[in-house]
């Protein structure tokens, strides 16, 4: 069919084929277009409500101006915290064992659910973790926050730390052996020092990802419009802040919203970056 | 690691030493196994805890819940039915606008564009990945909504209104604007597994239709495309996946209003969205247990779409796992 054809054909078959890549491009436009947009519109309503107080002030009550979200980002850093307490660990070793042990099948059902609960919905965890924790100890609180950012984490650091660590040569797994090295100090001491940059860049991207994730947190840490002092109460999330103040009727509000879109933004951003780093980094060296 | 490195020096007295423990192999490798089963368990507990928590909602409604329409918290009377649609009618529309777009995008990522615009242009989908929902979502609020209420809606209900699918009042919060704003979060995810499976189409394939004296689109179409048909399936329906599931953005532009009408222009209700809104105004035990419910089935429908997706993608060898194993 393509073998033989006229002039005029081909010229038609060529055209056919810059249109379909005129189509394609247009398309690459189209995805990113959305970030375009998102990055202008925080640039624009955002930028003139982030100065000193939004860092350091509590919310302001309804009518009064100013006020800031200090509580909101102070408490997302400690619901990150403790996520990270329960979903590095968790995930590091797991993922050390899907790389360096088990039996190729197992360790492939292993995998697969992994990616599956990779895909279970934001919500679910927080539903979860609302009958586990929240109904058991009769609170709200930031450790029951915590507990579902860090549950989500721990597939997402699993499956990239097993990655990285099977980047790694067997070579140096060998020559660690050979010199009679035990086998989970190679893994340890040669393995994983490795690949720790790989490590550390799928840790950050997973705390990247939950650090804006509003749904788990709406009934586990639930939000606080004070400072949390006890971890077994209610906190304060930006995301959580961001999405009451968006739902709510005052300008002054939306304004805050904004503001803490930008500032969150900005942080997941940074992280990004950092990990953008760490990977030219490594695949320079 | 000194110690351990003896042996090697000294040969001939290598065998008058005593065997090395095994204790910390075996001690660590149990560790480690122990933490990966933790993925397991998780999968258990998390179908546990729904099933758990909406036991007697199950028991009480059985099947009806999944068909009928009526939510009606005051009389306790709780059917599932407007959420369902919702959902799916939601995830549709999205998956109408985003897999076509996403395809396109991967398309001209792997095959089409200049080399020197490829990495920059995947750095900012994964950027538009990193947008968290609740963002999406203020902005949709503040800024889509206003501008599909202005301009694009009455342009459909004016010349479109005929299909029955844009009719109605015009109040922006609608399904229609819910699925735009779940296609926006699902094109990154679609397009970078479509990209990465477009990668993983041999070359020798390309090579064999330019050979046959193929244009650019028609090697993508019969080379590469057909080629790559399974894993693009298993792409679009790990969007799937994502869609059905996704909570904040949706709840924030869809309108929040359980009943199923066809025009897209009205406001609908999600099954995550109602999780997310009533889920802390749950006054009565029965309540709460109808809302565990509506967690169980989405918990349901996502697991399905997730392993079926997983199973396609599994067929093209894509992951930079198996390729680091060969």
């Amino acid at each position: 069919m393509m073998t033989v054809t006229t002039g005029n054909q081909h010229t038609w078959r060529k055209a056919k084929s810059g249109l379909a890549s005129a189509l394609a491009f247009i398309s690459a436009l189209l995805v990113i277009a959305p970030l375009a947009l998102v990055f202008f519109y925080l640039l624009k309503s955002g930028a003139s409500s982030v100065n000193w107080n939004f860092f350091v002030h509590l919310p302001a009550p309804v009518g009064e101006k100013g006020g800031g979200m200090a509580n909101a980002i102070v408490g997302s850093g400690e619901l990150l915290g403790l996520a990270a307490l329960i979903g590095i660990p968790i995930g590091v070793l797991g993922g050390v064992y899907l790389a360096e042990y088990g039996s190729n099948r197992a360790n492939a059902w292993l995998r697969f659910i992994a990616d599956v609960l990779n895909g279970v919905p934001s919500i679910t965890w927080g539903v979860v973790v609302y009958g586990l924790v929240v109904i058991t100890f009769r609170s709200f609180s930031a450790y029951a926050g915590g507990l579902a950012l860090g549950l989500m984490m721990i597939p997402l650091i699993m499956r990239t730390t097993e990655e990285v660590l099977l980047l790694v040569p067997n070579g140096y797994r060998e020559a660690a052996l050979a010199l009679g090295v035990s086998r989970w100090k190679t893994i340890v001491h040669i393995v994983m020092k490795t690949a720790s940059k790989g490590i550390i860049t799928g840790i950050l991207l997973a705390l990247a990802r939950v650090a804006g994730e509003t749904a788990p947190l709406l009934f586990t840490a639930f939000g606080n419009r004070f400072w949390n002092r006890n971890l077994a109460e209610p906190i304060a999330a930006l995301p959580l802040q961001i999405f009451s103040y968006a739902i709510s009727p005052y300008d002054d509000w939306h304004r805050q919203a904004w503001a803490g879109a930008l500032v969150l933004v900005v942080g997941i951003f940074f992280i990004n970056m950092i990990v953008r780093l760490l990977t030219r980094v490594r695949t320079a060296g | 690691m000194p110690a351990t490195s003896v042996p090697v020096i000294a040969a001939p007295t290598a065998l008058a030493m005593k065997p090395p423990s095994r204790f910390g192999d075996k001690a660590f490798e149990w560790l480690t196994l122990s933490m990966a089963l933790i993925v397991v368990l998780l999968v258990f507990l998390v179908g546990w805890q729904l099933a758990r928590g909406s036991s007697r909602a199950i028991q009480k409604f059985g099947f009806h819940f999944l068909g009928t329409s009526t939510w009606d918290p005051v009389a306790e009377q709780f059917g599932a039915l407007p959420f369902i649609y919702g959902t799916l009618v939601s995830s549709l529309i999205a998956l109408i606008i985003a897999v076509p777009l996403s395809i396109a995008t991967a398309v001209y990522l792997t095959e089409l564009a200049p080399l020197w615009i490829r990495q920059p242009l995947t750095s900012l989908i994964e950027m538009l990945a990193a947008i968290p929902s609740v963002i999406l979502g203020l902005w949709g609020i503040f800024v889509m909504i206003p501008f599909l209420r202005d301009y694009p809606f009455p342009f459909l209900k004016e010349y479109f209104g005929w299909t029955g699918l844009f009719t109605g009042p015009i109040y922006g919060v609608s399904m229609l604007a819910g699925g735009i704003i779940i296609a926006i979060m699902i094109l990154p995810i679609i397009t970078s597994v479509s990209r990465e499976i477009l990668r993983s189409v041999p070359n020798l394939q390309r090579e064999a239709a330019y050979a046959l004296g193929a244009t650019r689109w028609e090697v993508t179409r019969i080379a590469v495309l057909s080629y790559a048909k399974k894993g693009l399936f298993g792409a679009v329906i790990l969007g799937l996946g994502r869609a059905l599931g996704e909570t904040m953005a949706v709840t924030m532009v869809i309108g929040n209003t359980p009943q199923i009408a066809l025009s897209l222009l009205k406001p609908g209700y999600t099954l995550a969205s109602v999780i997310a809104n009533e889920f802390t105004e749950a006054t009565s035990d029965l309540y709460l247990q109808a809302l565990f419910e509506i967690g169980l089935v989405l918990f349901g429908i996502t697991i399905i779409a997730n392993l079926i997706a997983q199973v396609l993608l599994k067929t093209m060898n894509t992951t930079s796992t198996t390729r680091a194993v060969q």
